[in-house]
């Protein structure tokens, strides 16, 4: 997409997922918002799906990236297989650097 | 809804009622490429600000209903008054 917000994460990043809580159509689960995951790949980028759900242009687009999180990270107590992991796709505009 | 603790996943199948094949269609009919009079992203959100509520009391192409309602009032395809008339004149029929 022509219109696109330049990448700010490569893979092996690690990124933490805001912890907002904004009105309206918002791609990225509540289970993950304020935790920390490690970004698996580049997806590209997309218009803006908060802006597309009100009819607007959503660009510039946002790159989009698969997130890994272990799953005993988003859930407490899962114990059983603590090498499994959970991919999530997120934009960028809710990924800041976790150091 | 949105990643929110939910009960069990209920795997079964159904039949599809005609009015359910309708409002499937009616949703493809207005998001192609001709008409653009809707997009995925209206459609979820219209159905994400139902509340907690009547998204679980309404089912699936209930809510479906809901959404392309609201998008088509807001785009201001529909007016508000204009569905009131038709929906007035359909239970008449019914009567």
């Amino acid at each position: 997409m022509a219109d696109a917000a330049p990448p700010r994460f490569g893979v092996g990043d690690r990124v933490r997922v805001r912890a907002a809580t904004p009105p309206g159509h918002v791609r990225t689960p509540y289970y993950c918002r304020g935790l920390v995951g490690v970004v698996e790949r580049l997806c590209g980028a997309f218009a803006n799906p908060e802006e597309l759900a009100y009819n607007r242009p959503g660009l510039p687009a946002q790159p989009l990236y698969r997130v890994r999180f272990k799953a005993s990270d988003l859930w407490p107590g899962y114990a059983e297989y603590p090498e499994d992991v959970v991919e999530i796709e997120l934009y960028q505009h809710w990924l800041e650097e976790a150091g | 809804m949105g990643g929110l603790p939910a009960g069990r996943v209920e795997r079964d199948e159904h039949e599809y009622a005609q009015w359910e094949k309708r409002v499937d269609a009616l949703m493809m009919l207005l998001s192609d490429e001709d008409r653009q009079l809707l997009k995925v992203d209206e459609l979820r959100r219209n159905i994400e600000s139902l509340g907690a509520d009547a998204y679980d009391r309404m089912g699936y192409y209930e809510r479906w209903m809901h959404a392309i309602v609201q998008t088509l009032i807001q785009r201001g395809v529909l007016s508000i008054d204009e569905l009131g008339r038709k929906l007035e004149e359909l239970e008449g029929r019914g009567g």
